[in-house]
């Protein structure tokens, strides 16, 4: 707990106030114990009835038994980042009952298995106690499925003391099993028996409830940054995916098989996408890369530790200038660290991977709909640089379900780049008298490349990671190897115009600057909220890309003092930027986070007043 | 001067020199250079398109020869031991290239075991040479794994562990067509780069390839004298074109008595004639390779022949279900689904 939260625990008493649609419930369960169903629904039957809404899994790296929380922010002002406290504590796990229930604020809420006998340990709290095990003997459900509908015991209780209808209830569990009424009906069963017990047994004191919203989600999605990126890919025509199972990025490509239908061809029934699970991180970045040079999009995605098994062949692919994309849904580390914890550390790593002088093109999404919109712009990216791309997500991002309007359709065709065919290669040799792979015809250092299959007796180059010169030829002419290098560094500077480009937020009379990128957006919104209610304006700029636009700079020149909380350890993005300047960046302050969970806002809060001396 | 004769063409009017390289870089006498050689006739004799090949390999004496022939096929010098996946992407890519991938013993014995086999049970189609000569060149002569054990090296002294034998390994990984050679034995490789060429799978050839500057002494089970000296091959080796037609003065398949000669059909339609020279081995027995293959490491035996065949399993192209044009050449409306199709899976998440 922050000193943060400490403070608005003694400052807040929710007794006797009646709060609507602004509080957080947290459901503290046993992990594999079926109740992602449970808050699932909960936060599906919230999004339903229009309230803004945002839930988070905090879950241990373990199949069974270990504690889990899933957090459920209700928020009429339509925050979404972590909050700092709950009010509200589904009681369910024995083994943290006692730090759970320590952890409400004075006038929060408890709800706990009546069967524990739980001791009354706090006299500032409200307690609800219902017989979870005896009603769901009475039940009759079959043995094997009692754990998990269980959880469904407190979607009951939670829908009568907070409020929600029971036609929600159902309509949400319905949307939970993709319209199978069977499984929806054995646990709406348990949530009705659970909701008309404590319509009898419940008397309400607290001031907590839902109510709805009216059009307040009309037209809006939820899902996971995961599904989004999977989709976006599959509409960004990738071709070849090679993958292997890791923990947070699994469920991106689970979404391209879930969604696979898409992408078959409606004549034949087969797939325009193989994806393929491989043996290690190292053959499926090699299958990518082998995919991309023979002229397919192709894209993996993994986590931190998969990225260290990736360096030489990015760094290949970076020097022999093949395309492909490679998703880094990041968890904490170093080393297997903390495999269900969220970060934003692999930033320095990505950027500069690969030995020798690589500086690798990344793109850093902040909503699911830019990780939908990077799924397919990275693929363009990727094949128009000739140059492997990298799309940093984090957990956070990735495995939460967050609310977004519909995606927009790509708004610019396919880009191939400068891949020459049979025809634009016959034409180019006549305009030009020649053509080499490695040579910079247009002055922007990309050079034109072909594919295999292409039937004319000048296409084929030999691709290789030795020094090579402008004809593709094995060269060890220092020469030469200046020149390749220059001419990439060219290449990937121009990318810092075109790149998707920072998003900038502006407050009046500001002179304070927040930069930070990717997940961190919703508790830097809020925070600013906060701070401005309490006389420090300030202005905002979120980076969407590396190497960075020129805006970067301009940005932190305005300021007096520029912020950038970023969840990382060491601060990379102003590592980053100090690596790029020349300039004084002394008004510069890093806030660096990294302690494995989402950013909140009242943490960036907390940093900038006391920078600020308030 | 008279005219000089025209140069002998292929069938598709294209000379020898046309399936060349650059000139190689390796020591004078290598074996590699002698299978290079093998490819380029091989190829040659086939009249195939370079364009529709592709040459492929990791790192290493031996992956530096793609460069020395076929000069007009897009090649991949890619990473130590990670060719395989390289050609795993490239012919999921484009499922109409023709793959021949080039690694040594280092390269696919070593840091490239994983990538080995797990290509092979992929069947990922592919002509898959090793060039074998038991020893890491490019590094200056330290032992590989496919050094026998007992041998002996001028700086590393003698080899203390077993060693491995690629194609137990490959058998054991799946691999569908798997044949030992001797790159002394020109007519052989040629006679197996034929008919892998013809294979719809993974074929890995493993061809004992001396390394004249480390590995070349007369107590070297790798050097030329051991192989010519030693070399067993299994059988004669004949490849039949589709439609052929025998001659009178030959001796069709049919004249030989029963268990003598086995024909295997390829998937292009030709046989791979193979008329038994003493041993008693049918290629199509799994169980059989493998026992012939541990009575050769256990009597110190070089044998050399197709050691085994398989009628191939889908390829993986096959088992994701890929259409049957390259994903390479689809055009964008078989790649980007509609607007309308976007709009309705908005919903799903509504």
């Amino acid at each position: 707990m922050g000193v943060m939260d400490k403070e608005l625990e003694s400052k807040t008493s929710y007794s006797g106030k009646k709060i609507v649609n602004d509080f957080t419930l947290t459901a503290a369960t046993r992990n594999g114990t079926g109740s992602q169903t449970s808050n699932n629904v909960l936060v599906l039957s919230l999004f339903k009835m229009g309230i803004p809404v945002n839930g988070k899994n905090l879950f241990p790296s373990n199949i069974k038994g270990l504690p889990t929380w899933y957090t459920i922010r209700a928020s009429k002002d339509g925050y979404t980042a972590r909050p700092s406290s709950s009010e509200v504590a589904v009681v369910f796990n024995q083994d943290t009952a006692a730090e759970d229930i320590q952890k409400l604020p004075a006038g929060g809420v408890a709800i706990v298995p009546q069967e524990w006998h739980w001791t009354h340990s706090r006299e500032d709290i409200y307690y609800y106690e219902i017989p979870v095990d005896p009603m769901v003997k009475e039940a009759g459900i079959a043995s094997e499925l009692r754990e998990r509908v269980a959880n469904m015991v407190y979607v009951g209780a939670v829908a009568h003391l907070f409020s929600i209808p029971m036609d929600i209830i159902w309509q949400a569990l319905l949307t939970n099993f993709s319209g199978k009424e069977k499984p929806a009906k054995i646990n709406f069963d348990m949530v009705q028996r659970a909701y008309d017990w404590s319509v009898a047994n419940m008397v309400k004191q607290d001031g907590f409830s839902y109510e709805p919203m009216p059009g307040g989600n009309t037209g809006k999605i939820v899902i996971t940054g995961n599904e989004a990126a999977g989709i976006g890919t599959l509409f960004g025509g990738v071709q070849v995916v090679g993958w292997y199972p890791i923990t947070p990025s699994t469920s991106l490509i689970d979404a391209m098989f879930d969604h696979q239908a898409l992408r078959k061809d409606p004549e034949t029934g087969l797939n325009t996408v193989g994806i393929m699970q491989a043996e290690d991180e190292i053959a499926a970045i090699g299958t990518i890369v082998g995919a991309g040079w023979a002229g397919a999009r192709s894209m993996t995605a993994t986590s931190g530790p998969g990225i260290s098994l990736m360096a030489e062949f990015t760094g290949l692919a970076y020097y022999a200038e093949i395309p492909c994309v490679i998703w880094d849904v990041t968890r904490i580390g170093p080393s297997t660290g903390m495999p269900t914890r969220t970060s934003q550390g692999d930033l320095l790593f990505i950027h500069f991977l690969g030995h020798g002088d690589t500086r690798q093109i990344t793109l850093l999404p902040g909503s699911v709909a830019e990780c939908f919109e990077f799924g397919w712009r990275a693929l363009d990216v990727a094949e128009v640089c000739q140059t492997p791309v990298f799309v940093m997500s984090d957990l956070d991002l990735g495995m939460n379900n967050w609310v977004s309007e519909p995606f927009v359709y790509p708004d610019e065709p396919i880009n191939r780049g400068k891949t020459l065919n049979l025809e634009t290669l016959t034409q180019f040799i006549e305009e030009k008298g020649e053509w080499w792979r490695y040579k910079d015809y247009d002055g922007d250092g990309i050079p034109y490349r072909t594919v295999p299959g292409t039937d004319h007796p000048r296409a084929a180059y030999f691709t290789r990671g030795t020094g090579h010169n402008e004809k593709a030829g094995y060269s060890e002419r220092p020469e030469d190897w200046m020149n390749n290098l220059r001419r990439i560094e060219r290449k990937i500077n121009n990318t810092r115009k075109t790149l998707p480009q920072p998003v900038v937020k502006t407050m009046p009379g500001a002179k304070v600057g927040i930069l930070s990128f990717g997940s961190n957006d919703p508790a830097i919104l809020e925070a600013r909220d906060r701070l401005a209610a309490e006389g420090i304006a300030t202005d905002y700029m979120r980076v969407r890309a590396l190497p960075l636009s020129e805006s970067v700079m301009e940005f932190i020149r305005k300021y007096e003092r520029v912020y950038l909380p970023e969840n990382n350890f060491d601060g990379q993005l102003a590592q980053i930027i100090r690596l790029e300047t020349s300039e004084s960046t002394q008004h510069m302050v890093s806030l660096p986070l990294g302690d494995g969970l989402p950013m909140t806002a009242a943490w960036v809060v907390e940093n900038i007043k006391k920078h600020e001396g308030k | 001067m008279p005219p000089k004769a025209p140069a002998k063409t292929n069938a598709l009017g294209l000379t020898r020199e046309d399936y060349k390289g650059t000139k190689s870089t390796l020591c004078p006498g290598c074996g590699h250079d002698s299978i290079s050689n093998q490819i380029i006739s091989t190829t040659y004799d086939m009249g195939l398109d370079q364009h529709k090949l592709i040459k492929l390999s990791g790192i290493g004496c031996s992956s530096k020869t793609p460069a020395y022939f076929l000069g007009r096929a897009h090649a991949f010098n890619s990473v130590h031991g990670r060719m395989p996946s390289v050609a795993t992407g490239a012919t999921l890519a484009n499922r109409d290239l023709i793959a021949i991938g080039v690694s040594g013993d280092g390269d696919s014995g070593s840091i490239g075991m994983g990538q080995f086999k797990h290509v092979m049970r992929r069947n990922v189609p592919m002509v898959y040479i090793i060039e074998n000569n038991g020893v890491y060149g490019l590094t200056k002569g330290q032992f590989s794994a496919t050094s026998d054990a007992g041998q002996t090296l001028r700086y590393y002294g003698k080899n203390e562990l077993p060693a491995i034998d690629l194609c137990m390994e490959a058998i054991m990984g799946g691999a569908t067509f798997v044949a030992r050679s001797f790159s002394g034995n020109s007519k052989q490789v040629q006679t197996l780069l034929r008919a892998a060429l013809a294979h719809k799978g993974t074929a890995v050839v493993d061809i004992i390839s001396p390394c004249v500057t480390f590995n070349n002494t007369p107590t070297s089970n790798k050097s030329y004298d051991y192989g010519k000296a030693n070399e067993i091959p299994l059988h004669e080796i004949e490849l039949i074109p589709e439609g052929w037609v025998p001659d009178r003065e030959e001796i069709a398949i049919e004249d030989y008595p029963e268990g003598e000669v086995i024909s295997v059909r390829m998937h292009d339609g030709s046989f791979v004639r193979l008329k038994q020279a003493g041993r008693d081995h049918d290629p199509r027995s799994r169980i059989g390779a493998l026992t012939l293959l541990e009575n050769a490491q256990m009597e110190q035996l070089f044998i050399t022949g197709l050691l085994y065949y398989e009628e191939p399993r889908p390829t993986l192209a096959d088992t994701l279900r890929l259409v049957e044009a390259p994903l390479a050449h689809l055009p964008e409306e078989k790649l980007r689904p509609s607007k309308e199709t976007l709009a309705n899976l908005m919903t799903e998440f509504m």
